[in-house]
């Protein structure tokens, strides 16, 4: 957008990545405490939708792991994917499954529900984030 | 497992339509649905030969988990949603008359519509079934504004403005439903309605059957459909036609025999006067047009009218012939629609006032025209004969003779505009002297979907006996009616 | 409480249906909109109000103790995501309607059903 303002162009270069890492932890954070795959999908929202209105949308489109509308549908079908495994397990579908991997100091707890939580964090990002980018760039073109 | 694959199978296909390169998608599609077709059909043989079949999401247990269960109702109504989707696939294969513009969204939102469509037919959770209702709905629009026009998006802001109506009234239904009983399920709703009283049960069910009502496009909230329908290519309207206004009437019929029983009189009373206006509007509504889209659309609400009818009689034999006229109707209606659009291929146009000249064009393409029509209007043997017959048998039995006088008094109007269409499509000259039927270029896949649409029909009307007594059955495991 | 959520609630869907009663494109939109969160709050408000403590499970514990019911905030949740994919969907709509048709008088757009001219016939479309 114009005019430029270099100022927030160069704190979001450094800022975006801190916002995706951050929602990131919310996702990760969901499993026992406020936070989860919604919360964090919007957080990586913002990240895209900061860069947007300070770059272009054109460079937020970029950043994306994939197009918005690829980004939804892979995250939707991993939280339907999720639920499979219960459904191998003799249980219904998406009866969550836990296990604890023991590594050599600590453990890694995982579980399908994170698995779900993954896809509905890719789902929101994608679908909200490619719903915002679109929006801007219409404001950009009648610009 | 087998119950959630009405819901799983096409959503999942939707989203590897969206993932697979291009070129993959209408191969991913196709395989999808043949699928889906499968499974509807092992579905609907577990559900004959062992009776009902239930799972709970996730394991929780009841009445928290969110139910699914399929009875000979659902699989019925799944069957016939995969069908279509089937059908309407093969349509879209040639690209050839009428057929929807190829969108990268167009086959994803189709699966998608299946998919909330079947989803919504095996549910056994109140608000889980408006979830469905919703999706349903959004691919619904996203259909309507594919093509992006003035036009399609005029249709869009009607069908969205009214559905959203419905849809609103249906969660306030849910929302005050789980306020007076604390339950969601249909079963456990079953049993907490009836100890509520009635002056709390009556405005809950009102309300319920108000958003059902709104979504079936009954009278006199069909504004809707007339206004938008025609908008769409006629594939997608073939689909729309088939799936849309009966998921309404599925709601209803659940919400009337699982939720509410014994539901008051009174409301059968009422809902046996809507029947009659709707049926008496929508045949009034095609008398008056001279599209064909426009003629059939509105002749689906006059249809509606007769299933609603069948509801409002509110005994075993009248569900059943709900059950079968609302079968009857999606594969009917469907088809004539694909007629049409075969009409518009050969002619250029859907006014019945800009076209002729068919039957000395097209011989084959009137026989089909006229075996569906007849069947539309009910003469004996076609499928439209049994469903009317059987609704306007048990409204004498019942003894509503102005319900029977209004059913048979309707099918003469059907009567009147689809003598119409063969006069005008058919058998008058082409306006245009110069006019030559054009040659059938890449209609193969279309004729292969509308021949098998009218080989099924024909059967259907042929030997009905063994569909009949698949519909008795279903209208007795509806409970708490009997 | 209840009364209070109650009156709130009355406000927001009788100022949402005035607003979609509207002419205007946008006004008949954005009521429907506020219609969807007035009954979004009659869902919330649907398992009563009575604790302020939000349903979660304490640490060590096994089940839930006093706490409100999560059953309507789930239902809650749900319902919010799906009016606000209808917001996002009807303003988009509304944007490319204005841009196309020029006007934001709903009783000017007729593109999909031209007036009739005729007295006793529909009006012709012209082939799609």
């Amino acid at each position: 957008m114009s005019p430029r303002a270099l100022l927030a162009e160069v704190l979001l270069r450094i800022l975006h990545p801190v916002l995706l890492l951050a929602s990131l932890w919310i996702l990760l954070r969901g499993h026992n405490e406020p936070g989860g795959g919604f919360v964090g999908g919007l957080l990586a929202v913002a990240a895209s939708a900061a860069m947007a209105l300070t770059l272009t949308t054109a460079e937020a489109r970029q950043r994306l792991p994939l197009p918005p509308p690829r980004l939804t549908a892979l995250g939707v079908l991993i939280a339907l994917l999720s639920g499979l495994p219960g459904v191998f397990a003799g249980q219904p579908f998406l009866t969550h499954l836990w296990v604890t991997v023991p590594l050599a100091v600590t453990e890694l707890p995982l579980s399908t529900v994170m698995l779900f939580d993954l896809g509905v964090y890719l789902a929101v990002w994608g679908a909200v984030g490619g719903y915002c980018l679109s929006l801007l760039a219409t404001v950009e073109e009648q610009q | 497992m087998l119950v959630l694959t009405p819901l799983l199978v096409p959503l999942a296909t939707a989203l590897l339509c969206l993932l697979v390169p291009p070129g993959w998608q209408q191969r991913v599609s196709l395989a999808g649905a043949l699928l889906l077709l499968l499974c509807a059909l092992a579905l609907a043989s577990q559900v004959v030969g062992n009776g009902p079949l239930t799972v709970v999401a996730g394991g929780w247990p009841l009445p928290f988990g969110i139910e699914f269960a399929a009875d000979r109702l659902s699989a019925a109504l799944v069957l016939i949603a995969a069908l279509m989707l089937n059908v309407v696939l093969l349509w879209q294969v040639g690209g050839s008359a009428d057929a929807a513009p190829a969108a990268a969204t167009l086959q994803p939102l189709l699966h998608g519509l299946v998919a909330g469509a079947g989803a919504a037919f095996v549910t056994a959770d109140l608000f889980n079934l408006y979830v469905w209702f919703e999706l349903t709905l959004i691919c619904a629009l996203g259909l309507l504004a594919l093509g992006g026009g003035l036009r399609q998006l005029d249709a869009t802001l009607k069908y969205f403005v009214l559905n959203v109506v419905g849809t609103l009234l249906l969660l306030a239904a849910v929302a005050l439903l789980y306020a007076a009983t604390g339950q969601l399920n249909f079963r456990a709703l079953g049993a907490a309605t009836a100890q509520l009283p009635a002056s709390i049960a009556l405005p809950l069910l009102t309300l319920l059957s108000l958003a059902f009502l709104i979504k079936a496009a009954a009278f006199p909230f069909f504004a809707w459909l007339p206004a938008s329908y025609h908008s769409l290519p006629a594939p997608v309207l073939a689909l729309f036609s088939a799936l849309l206004a009966k998921i309404g009437i599925y709601a209803l019929i659940r919400c009337l025999s699982d939720v509410f029983h014994p539901a008051p009189d009174l409301l059968f009373n009422v809902l046996g006067w809507i029947a009659v206006l709707s049926m008496i509007s929508g045949a009034l509504g095609a008398a008056y047009h001279w599209d064909l889209r426009r003629i059939l659309a509105f002749h689906s609400i006059s249809q509606i009218g007769y299933i609603l009818l069948a509801i409002a009689l509110a005994s075993p034999a009248g569900d059943a012939a709900a059950i079968l006229f609302m079968l009857h109707h999606s594969l009917v209606k469907a088809a004539l629609i694909l007629t049409a659009a075969l009409i518009f291929h050969a002619c250029g146009h859907y006014d019945l006032r800009r076209i002729g000249g068919l039957y000395a064009g097209r011989p084959w393409l009137s026989l089909v025209f006229l075996l569906l029509a007849l069947s539309l209007v009910g003469i004996p043997p076609s499928s439209g004969f049994w469903s009317k017959f059987l609704v306007v048998r048990q409204s004498l039995v019942q003894g509503e003779y102005l319900w029977a006088a209004a059913a048979l008094g309707v099918g003469a109007v059907t009567l009147y505009s689809m003598l119409k269409i063969w006069l005008e499509a058919f058998w008058k000259p082409h306006p245009d002297e110069s006019w030559q039927a054009p040659a059938r270029h890449r209609l193969l896949p279309a004729h292969a979907a509308l021949g098998g649409l009218v080989v099924l029909i024909l059967s259907f009307g042929l030997l009905p006996e063994s569909l009949i007594a698949y519909v008795m059955a279903a209208a007795d495991s509806l409970r708490g009616r009997s | 409480m209840i009364w209070a959520v109650a009156l709130a609630l009355a406000t927001v869907i009788a100022a949402g249906t005035y607003l979609a009663l509207s002419r205007d494109l946008l006004r008949c939109l954005i009521g429907l909109a506020l219609v969807g969160n007035g009954i979004n709050l009659l869902v919330f408000s649907s398992g009563r109000l009575l604790s302020q403590m939000p349903p979660f499970v304490a640490a060590g514990a096994q089940q839930l103790a006093v706490a409100a019911n999560p059953v309507p905030q789930a239902l809650v949740l749900t319902a919010i995501v799906i009016s606000f994919i209808f917001l996002c969907f009807s303003l988009v709509l509304a944007v490319r309607l204005l841009q196309l048709a020029g006007s934001a008088d709903t009783a000017q757009l007729r593109a999909a059903e031209p007036a009739a001219v005729d007295a006793v016939k529909p009006a012709l479309e012209e082939a799609a």
